[in-house]
């Protein structure tokens, strides 16, 4: 049995509090008027261009147009203000969304080793399902923040926006009136909730299933794990496209990619697989994981690899098609990324692709424990700023920053994650016992 | 000069095993193996240093790679920059994302062909090339551990013959 180390409960609380007053402190610092905003990018045109231009803004003001021109200044503080009070929503929604997806991934990988009955995983199991257990809270607190969004209470979703779909309205938006069908605040909430309630029935069963069949005379509770596992993943592969659309796609109503969901997938399942790695390498370290060898910790290693690999033929299929074609309705996507995320953009192909690709290539080194960790946390920061590139742009513009808002609501859904995943591993032995593979994964050897 | 060799033959791969390991412990010097499949382990029972044409790869696709980068810079950018299709022929990394797929392409082509040709190089394995099979049976169900002789051939015979050899035969070698 695992038992939890004060140490680690104790940094996973003070992340926790540290991420709650960060949380707050973005929240209220953000601006509540179009005056806060106009003091703020005064502030900020000084900072940038010094008096002189200020001064030429001034006299701008006072010209023949002045009152059009006063229209449009009103209209672009508004936008502006948008884009700031969605800062610290769109901080908490990333880095919820980013958790939740993770443990998501690894239900899935789990879901995959039950139904392909790999031979080496087995030991790995109660692993798994230890970080699988942070999906009812993570979905939970998710699902919260998609109420808040539904109810009005930010402005991350444009298409929630009742005027736009009203044709007597000067906002109207034809396009998006053409998808109202779909995007509906209540359709949208009720599939959100079938998915996350479908996902954690099947996590609660398999984890139940998985424990009987410790105590079991016979493999029935094997076999009833590896139908769900096959009806499951039928299920999910359904749900987290439509999820992708949903949750991910929909904050830019005006752009589509028929691959996008299995881009997002594969971005959150090497997630997975790499805290599989990571939290694995920390019990081993710890003396926890008997049988586990390193040839179990090179198989991970290779699934890390390979998903990062996939990750960037998606990434770039997508990138590609869109960069060829340049059509208009399409390449908006990328053009605002591009002009206004260039490093955050670029630099998550670095991240997640050529440092792993370079480092996990050598077989020696999917073996060491450092090397690996190390590229698991660049895999991890790197995903990260994946789902920062999907969400930001359409929410926060050129207005995004890495500041105390992203980081605090990082370090508050990590520490939630240590906390539930750790407390989760002390619930059950670390090794399955009538698993009809635990011989040969105990034996596993590459 | 001549050299007399003992191939001992086995019927088993896990005989084979064994009989690699202790002759191994006995420090007779293994000369060659021969088995109609690979025996998984083998090589690590008879000490064979690890094969480095994952390395040889590695880098004939670095080269595969510079290669389909100087070319379509040299055609597409530097001799002969037209517009084709409004795509940007200022600068390599302007076009990058079209010329990715052959980047990829070569890069493939050339690790992959490249270590196949090493690997025929260094095995030396060609169309025309004289089998070496030193017993007809080695192909199809029977292994064969071929060990050299000094002077010393009555014991090692008998020391074969303990280790599970259903036949063994000593052979003078050109």
């Amino acid at each position: 049995m695992y038992t939890f180390s004060s140490k680690l409960k104790v940094f996973s609380f003070v992340l926790i509090i540290v991420g709650l007053l960060g949380i707050g402190y973005s929240f209220i610092s953000a601006p509540k008027t179009t005056a806060d905003v106009e003091k703020i990018l005064e502030a900020e045109a000084h900072a940038h261009h010094g008096a002189h231009d200020a001064h030429a803004h001034d006299t701008h003001g006072h010209d023949t147009h002045s009152a059009e021109a006063h229209a449009e200044h009103e209209e672009h503080l508004n936008h502006v203000l948008h884009q700031l009070q969605n800062k610290p929503w769109a901080a908490l929604y990333v880095a919820a969304i980013f958790f939740m997806l993770i443990s998501l991934g690894v239900l899935a990988f789990y879901a995959i080793q039950n139904v392909a009955q790999a031979g080496w995983s087995p030991v790995l199991f109660r692993v798994m399902q230890g970080i699988t257990a942070y999906l009812p809270w993570g979905s939970a607190l998710f699902f919260i923040l998609l109420i808040l969004s539904a109810f009005h209470f930010n402005h991350l979703f444009v298409w929630m926006d009742p005027d736009l779909v009203n044709p007597e309205s000067p906002k109207f938006d034809k396009l998006i009136n053409g998808k109202k069908g779909y995007l509906d605040e209540w359709f949208w909430l009720i599939r959100a909730a079938v998915f996350i309630i479908g996902w954690n029935l099947y996590r609660y069963f398999s984890r139940k299933n998985c424990l009987a069949q410790d105590e079991a005379s016979d493999n029935a509770f094997y076999k009833k794990n590896f139908n769900i596992s096959a009806g499951f993943l039928v299920f999910f592969i359904v749900t987290e496209s439509i999820m992708s659309w949903d949750w991910i796609m929909s904050v830019d109503p005006h752009w589509f990619s028929t691959l996008f969901g299995w881009y997002v997938f594969a971005s959150f399942f090497v997630s997975g697989i790499t805290v599989i790695a990571m939290v694995t390498l920390y019990l081993k370290s710890r003396g926890y994981l008997e049988h586990v060898n390193t040839s179990h910790i090179h198989d991970l290693a290779k699934f890390m690899f390979g998903i990062s690999v996939f990750w960037t033929y998606l990434w770039f299929s997508q990138f590609m098609l869109i960069w060829y074609s340049n059509i208009p309705e399409e390449v908006t996507y990328y053009v605002t990324r591009i002009e206004q995320y260039n490093l955050p953009f670029f630099g998550m192909v670095a991240m997640n692709f050529i440092f792993p690709f370079l480092i996990l290539i050598n077989t020696d080194f999917k073996r060491i424990t450092w090397i690996l960790v190390m590229a698991g946390i660049v895999i991890l920061l790197g995903h990260y700023v994946d789902f920062f590139n999907m969400i930001m742009p359409a929410t926060v513009g050129d207005k995004w920053f890495i500041g105390i808002g992203e980081l605090s609501s990082l370090l508050f859904f990590l520490g939630l994650f240590i906390l539930i995943v750790f407390t989760a591993l002390t619930k059950a032995p670390l090794l399955p016992k009538r698993n009809p593979f635990i011989e040969e994964s105990k034996h596993f050897h590459y | 000069m001549s050299t007399k060799v003992i191939q001992a033959l086995y019927n088993d791969d896990d005989i084979l095993m064994d009989a690699v390991k202790e002759t191994r412990k006995a420090h007779h010097h293994i000369e060659e193996v021969y088995t109609p499949f690979p025996v998984h382990g083998l090589d690590k029972a008879m000490g064979l240093a690890p094969t480095r044409i994952a390395i040889a790869s590695f880098l004939y696709g670095c080269v595969g790679l510079s290669i389909a980068t100087w070319m379509m810079n040299f055609i597409m950018i530097q001799d002969w920059p037209q517009d084709i299709g409004g795509k940007p022929s200022f600068s390599y990394i302007e076009n990058m994302p079209a010329f990715v797929p052959i980047m990829f392409e070569l890069t493939v082509f050339f690790a992959a062909h490249l270590m196949v040709i090493t690997f025929y190089m260094r095995s030396k394995l060609w169309p025309f090339k004289q089998a070496e099979n030193p017993d007809v049976r080695t192909t199809d169900d029977h292994f064969l551990m071929e060990v050299a002789v000094h002077d010393n051939e009555e014991e090692l015979s008998d020391f074969l013959k303990k280790t599970g050899a259903v036949e063994i035969k000593v052979v003078e070698k050109h």
